[in-house]
């Protein structure tokens, strides 16, 4: 059972849909590394047996009634990390790509610089492989949209290896953008008067199973994110500042 | 026109019935019939009020009133959606917190329940 230990407590967060092929190695690669670390597992009503894969791997598991999407999957395993106490969360997806051995250089970095946020970039240092061409077109868009708004360069805006202290954990344990939650989240961080910092990473091609971006959605996806990022400027302008 | 306007006037009763008949079978709920017998009851008088009607339309600068009638039982209908997305995403938020809380708690009873053995195993 997961527990904050010590000062600088860190929970590793996987949000995982149907990962029963990739999530059992994601842990043992990230016990490897880090023998003791508690792994919090929010299994989204999977239909295959990612829940048992990941309680036999020994991460523990938070299951919704329904499925939520992602977005309330990441709030909730947000929400459960703050009432235990935790002072650092680091998420990580279930498939795969995300390297555990960068955990390190996340935390590290979320201590050194006293930013709410640190995102793993897959842009800093390679060309991001393994990104299909649709979603790169699309991090390429965001990225110049979101340079004007938070007048500052994010590399890599979807990325879903997100570390965050304490504080950005109240927040997002609040509330939280339901779907495709990444570049709202970097919204939400603007109004607050939070910083965000980016680390370089290398990310791997999913291990097993099926992307939940296709291209059809890509459409839906843009539209989708930049209401969401309007919304939150409206809010920012009148001047409510949580 | 005379004869579309009946027409209205008994979609608008048959919309009251229909309402009032569910109502009374507890399918919907009170408060969210309300937006229904409104907008029937809006129908029933503007179709039966003609003066009403032909003033609405010279005033919209339209002189033909059923057609007017049509884009105020749009205009209405529009409403009522709208009020019931505003509902529908109540309902979900709520849902969605009530979903997180139960997770929670139900992670937090098994800990519980695991706890025991725990220290069972120990002795
Ligand atoms: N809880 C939850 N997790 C999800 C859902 N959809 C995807 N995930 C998880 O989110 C992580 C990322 O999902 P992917 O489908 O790989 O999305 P991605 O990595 O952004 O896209 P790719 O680069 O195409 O792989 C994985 O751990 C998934 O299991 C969902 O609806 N609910
Ligand atoms: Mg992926």
């Amino acid at each position: 059972m997961i527990q904050p230990r010590g000062d600088n407590s860190l929970m590793i967060l996987i949000p995982a849909f149907n990962e029963e092929g990739a999530v059992g190695s994601v842990i043992r690669e990230i016990r490897s590394h880090h023998p003791d670390l508690p792994i919090l597992v929010v299994d989204d009503c999977s239909a295959d047996g990612t829940r048992s894969i990941a309680k036999r791997a020994g991460a523990d598991v938070l299951s919704v009634p329904y499925h939520l999407g992602l977005g309330g999957c990441v709030q909730v395993g947000y929400r459960l990390a703050y009432d235990l106490g935790f002072e650092f969360v680091i998420r990580l997806d279930g498939d795969g790509q995300h390297d555990p051995r960068y955990i390190t250089l996340l935390l590290g970095t979320l201590k050194s610089s006293g930013a709410q946020m640190v995102i793993g970039s897959r842009y800093i240092d390679g060309t991001g492989e393994h990104t299909s061409r649709a979603r790169g077109i699309g991090i390429l868009f965001f990225r110049w949209f979101l340079g004007l708004i938070l007048a500052k360069k994010v590399h890599d805006p979807t990325s879903g290896y997100v570390g965050v202290n304490r504080q950005a954990l109240e927040v997002f344990a609040r509330s939280f953008p339901l779907e495709y939650p990444e570049i709202e989240a970097l919204v939400v961080l603007k109004r607050l008067l939070f910083r965000f910092e980016e680390v370089p990473v290398k990310m791997r091609p999913r291990m097993a199973g099926k992307s939940t971006i296709t291209a059809m959605r890509s459409f839906y996806y843009v539209a989708h994110v930049l209401l969401g990022v309007l919304v939150n400027i409206l809010k920012y302008q009148g001047g409510r500042k949580t | 026109m005379e004869r579309m306007l009946s027409l209205i006037a008994g979609m608008s009763i048959l919309l009251m019935g229909l309402v009032l008949f569910n109502i009374r079978r507890a399918h919907i709920r009170v408060e969210y019939s309300v937006s229904w017998l409104g907008a029937a009851f809006v129908l029933l008088l503007l179709s039966q009020w003609e003066w009403g009607l032909m003033s609405f339309a010279q005033l919209i600068g339209l002189n033909d009133p059923p057609v007017v009638l049509l884009l105020i039982i749009g205009a209405v209908f529009l409403m009522v959606f709208f009020r019931f997305s505003v509902v529908i995403s109540d309902l979900k938020d709520a849902n969605i917190a009530l979903t997180q809380k139960v997770a929670v708690l139900e992670y937090q009873l098994n800990r519980l329940h695991e706890k025991p053995q725990a220290t069972d195993n120990e002795r």
